[in-house]
C-alpha cells in the first residue's frame, strides 16, 4: 500500500473512533455537569474538605474560586519543586531554581505543560506522580468547569447571574470522568509497552559491552492523563516520541485519540445544555474542519519533504521516530497543536518549513480548533459571538446567541478575550527579539531563529506547551517571561469567559424572530471558520512572513 | 465591593482550594498511580518493568539479567553488529538525555552531517550512496528509536554476514523474521528491532 493511503487509512481509524465516541461521553459529561445527585464519595470528600457543593455560585464568586484553587495549586507545586531533594523517590534530583520552579507551577497548573526541564535528569518520581499528574487532571477539570458555567450563562434566564458551583463541578468531572478514562487508558498503555514501576534509573550492560541507564518510573498512569486532558507534559525529555512513553504505532494512534477525545466530544455537551443539539453539531463541524485542513496540510507537507535538508537526505525523517514514519508524525503533531494539548511524538523544530508553519498556526487560531478540555470549546464560543456580531453589522440588526442579546457590555468581553492571546505572543516575542537574554536563547539564526521564539510565546500563550525545543528556554530570561505569558493567556479570558457566562445569565431570553440568524446552518459554520481564520490572520500575517513563510519560500 | 475584601474572598477561596487540592492530591497523585502500579505489575509485568531481555534473549524482570530494553535503542558501533540510526541522545543512545537534534530543515550544519553520514554509510556498506536510506542519515526524534527501516536493515546484511563468517542468506533471514509490519496494516510503519535482530545474531553465533 502507498504510504499516502496509509496515511488516510489511520486518520479514517481515528475518525471513525472518535465519531463512534463522542455522543455517548458527550451525553455522559452533560449527565455529570447537570446531574443534582452527588455520588457518596463525592458526599465524603466535601465533608472532607469542608466545601459546600450545592451552593450556587454568582459569576465572580465562581471565578474566585477558579483563582483561589488555580493559586493554591501553583504554590504547592512550587514548593514541592523547591524541596523536591526532601521527598521520597527523588532518585537525587537536585531542587528546581525559584525561576524554572515558578515556570513549571504555572505551566502545568494552567494546562500548558511547557517544559524547559528534562524529566529523566530533573524530576523526581513522587514530583512527577503527586505534584505535576494530579495538576494534569485538575487543571483539565477546571477548563470544563468554565465551559460549563458558560453553557449555563445560556441556559439561565433571568438569574442574579449564578453559574453552577465550581467545586461540585471540577470534583465532579475528575472523578466520575477523567479517573476512570485514565485509569483504563493507562493500563491499555502498559499493555503496549509503557512502563509503571517505582523504580529508579539504574545502569545495566548493553549487548556490545557499553552501559546505558534502565530506566523506571510511574509513566503510563501520567502519560493517559496527559493526553487526555490535554496537557502534554512529559514524563521524559522526548515527550511522546521516547519509546516508554508511545513504544508502538498502535499506542500513538490511542495518544491521538486520548488527544482529542474529550475536546470532540463537549460540544454535544454544550449543545445539550444550552437545549439545542443543532448548536452543538455546528460547533463540531467548524472544529473538525480546521482539525481536518490542518491533519491534510501537515501530512503533505512531511510527506513531500520540501526544503534543503528533507531534500538531500530524501525524506523528512530528522527528529522523527521509524515506528511512527511522516505520516503518523504528521497526525500527531498536527492534533497536538490544534487542542493545546503540545506532546510530541516528532521534534516539530526540526518539521518541514510549510509543516512547523501549519503547527505554528494551529497554535495561533486561539485553540479552539478542537482546542484544549473545556477552553477550546469556551474560545470558540466566544469567536461564534464575535461572527454573529459581524453577521449583525452586516444585516444591521442587534445580534443574538441561543436567545442572548449580544450587547455592548457582551461584545466588549468578547473583544477582550480574542485581543489577550494575540496582545501575549506578540508583546512577548518583541520582547525577545529586543533584547539579548531573548535572542541568546535561539538555537539557529535568522528566519527559524524568529519562528523558534514566536512559537515558544504562541505555545505560552496559547496554553499549549510544545515547543521549537531547539530554543534554550530553562534561562531565568524565558522562564520568567513566559510564565508570565501561561498565566495572563489562561487566566484573563477565563475571568472575561465567566463575567460574559454571568451577564447572560441575569438576560432574560429574546424570543427567536424573522431577523434571527440561525447558527446551526453550515452558512455559519462556514462564517464563523472564516472569521476564526481572518482574526488570526489580520493579527499574525506579518510576523509569520518573517518567519515561517520566508523560510519556505527559500 | 472594596479590594480589601476582595483580597479577603480570595484567600478564603484560596484556603478552601488547598483543602481540595490536598484531598485530590491523595486521590489523584497517590491512590491512582500506585493503583495502576498495583494492577499493571499483576497483568503486565514484563512490560511495566520496561520490556527488558536478556542476552539469550529472553523476557526478564530484572536489570541484573538484562543486556537492554526490546524497546529503547542501544548503540552498536563495531562492524559485526546492525547498526542502529544516529542519535542526539546525549553521546549516542543516552537514556538520560533523550533528545533530538532539533536541526531545522535548512540548517546548514545538519546539511553538512546528513552528507558525511551519507559518506559514511556508503563506504562501510560498499554501496551507492544513492542507496542509502533516509533514516541512516537522520537523528531520530528520542534519540533511543530502537528501529530502523528494512532498507536499512538489508543496507547492513553483507557487511555483517562477512564479519560474522555467515552466509548472506542467513542473515537476511533474521533480517526478515526482525521485521514487523504497520500495525493494522496502516497505522506507522514496517521497521525492524535493532537489539532483537542483534540478539538474534549473537544467540546464532554462541
Amino acid at each position: 500500500m502507498s504510504t499516502t493511503w496509509t496515511a488516510v487509512g489511520q486518520i479514517a481509524i481515528v475518525v471513525l473512533v472518535l465519531a463512534v465516541a463522542h455522543r455517548p461521553l458527550g451525553d455522559y459529561l452533560f449527565r455529570t455537569l447537570t446531574s443534582p445527585r452527588h455520588l457518596a464519595v463525592e458526599r465524603l470528600g466535601y465533608r472532607v474538605m469542608r466545601v459546600d457543593p450545592d451552593a450556587e455560585q454568582r459569576w465572580s464568586t465562581y471565578l474566585l474560586s477558579v483563582l483561589g484553587f488555580s493559586l493554591a495549586s501553583v504554590l504547592v507545586l512550587f514548593g514541592l519543586g523547591r524541596l523536591q531533594d526532601r521527598l521520597p523517590l527523588d532518585l537525587g534530583m537536585a531542587p528546581l531554581d525559584p525561576a524554572g520552579a515558578w515556570n513549571t507551577a504555572v505551566s502545568f497548573v494552567t494546562n500548558t505543560n511547557w517544559q524547559w526541564y528534562s524529566g529523566e535528569a530533573a524530576a523526581g518520581h513522587l514530583f512527577q506522580m503527586a505534584g505535576l499528574a494530579v495538576q494534569n487532571f485538575v487543571s483539565a477539570a477546571v477548563g470544563i468547569a468554565v465551559l460549563a458555567a458558560l453553557a449555563r450563562g445560556f441556559a439561565r434566564h433571568g438569574t442574579d447571574s449564578r453559574v453552577g458551583n465550581f467545586w461540585a463541578d471540577l470534583v465532579r468531572v475528575t472523578v466520575r470522568v477523567l479517573l476512570p478514562l485514565a485509569f483504563v487508558a493507562a493500563l491499555a498503555l502498559v499493555a503496549g509497552g509503557v512502563i509503571q514501576n517505582l523504580g529508579a534509573h539504574t545502569e545495566i550492560t548493553t549487548l556490545a559491552g557499553g552501559t546505558q541507564s534502565a530506566l523506571g518510573g510511574p509513566v503510563a498512569s501520567q502519560e493517559a492523563i496527559k493526553e487526555l486532558g490535554t496537557n502534554g507534559g512529559g514524563f521524559f525529555n522526548a515527550n511522546s516520541a521516547h519509546p516508554f512513553e508511545n513504544p508502538t504505532p498502535w499506542t500513538n494512534a490511542l495518544e491521538v485519540v486520548l488527544l482529542l477525545l474529550l475536546p470532540f466530544s463537549l460540544p454535544r455537551t454544550f449543545g445539550r445544555m444550552v437545549g439545542d443539539r443543532r448548536q452543538g453539531w455546528a460547533i463540531l463541524a467548524a472544529m473538525s474542519t480546521l482539525w481536518v485542513a490542518a491533519v491534510g496540510l501537515l501530512t503533505w507537507a512531511e510527506l513531500a519533504g520540501p526544503g534543503l535538508v528533507p531534500g538531500t537526505a530524501g525524506g523528512a525523517m530528522e527528529g522523527k521516530e521509524v515506528r511512527f514514519g511522516e505520516a503518523a508524525s504528521a497526525l500527531f503533531a498536527a492534533s497536538t497543536t490544534m487542542t493545546s494539548t503540545g506532546a510530541v511524538n516528532s521534534m516539530h523544530d526540526s518539521l518541514t518549513a510549510p509543516g512547523g508553519g501549519v503547527a505554528l498556526v494551529g497554535m495561533l487560531l486561539g485553540e479552539v480548533s478542537p482546542g484544549g478540555v473545556g477552553s477550546g470549546l469556551y474560545g470558540m464560543v466566544v469567536l461564534i459571538v464575535v461572527a454573529v456580531f459581524l453577521a449583525g453589522l452586516m444585516v444591521g440588526r442587534t445580534p443574538e446567541y441561543l436567545g442572548k442579546k449580544i450587547g455592548r457590555q457582551e461584545i466588549t468581553l468578547v473583544a477582550l478575550s480574542v485581543l489577550t492571546m494575540p496582545a501575549v505572543v506578540l508583546v512577548g516575542s518583541a520582547i525577545a527579539v529586543s533584547v539579548p537574554a531573548g535572542l541568546a536563547g535561539q538555537l539557529q539564526g535568522g528566519p527559524h531563529g524568529l519562528s523558534e521564539i514566536l512559537y515558544a510565546f504562541a505555545s505560552a500563550g496559547n496554553n499549549n506547551g510544545s515547543a521549537f525545543a531547539g530554543l534554550t528556554a530553562g534561562t531565568p530570561f524565558y522562564n520568567t517571561l513566559l510564565g508570565l505569558a501561561m498565566l495572563v493567556g489562561r487566566f484573563v479570558p477565563i475571568a472575561l469567559v465567566l463575567a460574559l457566562a454571568g451577564l447572560l445569565a441575569s438576560q432574560r431570553k429574546v424570543p427567536e424572530g424573522a431577523g434571527t440568524l440561525p447558527t446551526h446552518t453550515p452558512l455559519f459554520v462556514g462564517l464563523l471558520v472564516t472569521v476564526t481564520l481572518v482574526v488570526v490572520g489580520l493579527t499574525f500575517v506579518p510576523v509569520l512572513s518573517l518567519g515561517p513563510v520566508v523560510e519556505s519560500l527559500s | 465591593m472594596t479590594t480589601g475584601s476582595d483580597t479577603v474572598a480570595l484567600a478564603r477561596q484560596t484556603w478552601a482550594g488547598l483543602r481540595v487540592l490536598l484531598v485530590l492530591t491523595l486521590v489523584l497523585g497517590f491512590a491512582y498511580p500506585l493503583a495502576v502500579t498495583g494492577v499493571a505489575q499483576v497483568a503486565f509485568p514484563w512490560q511495566a518493568d520496561g520490556s527488558l531481555v536478556s542476552a539469550t534473549g529472553e523476557r526478564v524482570t530484572s536489570r541484573d539479567d538484562a543486556v537492554g530494553s526490546l524497546l529503547v535503542g542501544q548503540a552498536f558501533d563495531g562492524p559485526q553488529w546492525f547498526h542502529p540510526r544516529p542519535s542526539a541522545a546525549g553521546d549516542g543512545y543516552d537514556t538520560l538525555a533523550s533528545a533530538g537534534s532539533n536541526l531545522g530543515p535548512q540548517n546548514e550544519d545538519l546539511l553538512v552531517a546528513v552528507e558525511e553520514r551519507r559518506a559514511a554509510v556508503a563506504e562501510e556498506e560498499a554501496v551507492d550512496p544513492a542507496d542509502v536510506p533516509v533514516d541512516a542519515l537522520t537523528a531520530s526524534a528520542s534519540g533511543l528509536d530502537p528501529d530502523i527501516s528494512p532498507a536499512y536493515a538489508r543496507l547492513q546484511v553483507a557487511r555483517v554476514a562477512r564479519e560474522r563468517g555467515l552466509s548472506a542468506d542467513e542473515v537476511r533471514a533474521l533480517v526478515d523474521d526482525a521485521t514487523v509490519g504497520r500495525d493494522l496494516g496502516v497505522l506507522g510503519e514496517p521497521r525492524v528491532n535493532v537489539l532483537r535482530l542483534n540478539l538474534a545474531l549473537h544467540t546464532m553465533g554462541s
